[in-house]
């Protein structure tokens, strides 16, 4: 018995699957931000949940619309968020880092604490360092305020 | 209405709820950097809302905005963390 197999339903239902897997993920990663103790894990929760929800949604789309120029936008917007998400990333925690934002109690800090140690990096955190003269002035500064 | 309007509805609905913990994330963060990245979610939530509605509506022009609005998401991260640098102390 041969049946006409109905290939825009079978389409419409691999769509309806990634777009589901996606939108789970991406459900994960909103309550791993509001729930998860501290800013660092808040932040390795929310950027590798949101690049896989995001890159199943569009690749629910690509398989919906079954365009070649449609796929090639989708591939590029998967490319782009796949580069660009652990660079942000990075660029905000090396901000948090030097700014002190607090780790959770539970962290394990000995490695971490020994590298600063190792490479003198408690004296670069907190000012830019492409400005020479304006960190040995805010040293100054901060001598002069250790002298009263 | 099919089961695929249906779906997506449900998906629309899923992330509306995604953008709502985000927000109470943005509110309620203790410092500056929980805000940026509560922000980079909320970009990235906002471009699945837009994909969704484009499948809703058959219209391909609006997958041009997601394209845009990934990047710009992303640089609006880069500024904030260079504004953080630079500024705090």
């Amino acid at each position: 018995m041969e049946r006409e197999i109905d290939w825009v339903l079978i389409k419409d239902i691999i769509s309806c699957i990634f777009i589901l897997f996606g939108v789970c993920i991406m459900l994960i990663a909103s309550i791993g931000l509001l729930r998860f103790p501290d800013f660092y894990i808040r932040m390795s929760a929310i950027t590798k949940g949101a690049t896989l929800g995001l890159g199943m949604i569009l690749l629910g789309m690509g398989i919906y619309f079954n365009q070649p120029g449609v796929l090639l936008k989708v591939i590029a917007i998967m490319v782009f968020t796949s580069i660009t998400a652990p660079v942000a990333a990075h660029v905000i925690g090396r901000a948090a880092v030097q700014n002190k934002i607090p780790f959770w109690e539970k962290t394990n800090l000995k490695e971490f604490q020994e590298y600063m140690a190792k490479e003198h990096l408690e004296q670069s955190v907190n000012h830019d360092k492409y400005t020479v003269e304006e960190t040995t002035r805010q040293k100054d500064v901060d001598g002069a305020a250790d002298i009263e | 209405m099919s089961i695929f309007q249906i779906t997506l509805i449900i998906a629309m609905i899923m992330l509306s709820i995604c953008l709502l913990l985000t927000a109470i994330r943005f509110a309620i963060g203790p410092t500056l950097p929980d805000r940026v990245t509560a922000f980079d979610l909320f970009v990235a939530n906002v471009i699945g809302i837009i994909v969704i509605y484009t499948e809703l509506t058959h219209n391909e022009d609006f997958i041009d905005v997601a394209m845009i609005l990934s990047l710009f998401g992303f640089l609006g991260s880069i500024s904030f963390a260079y504004y953080i640098i630079r500024v705090t102390k």
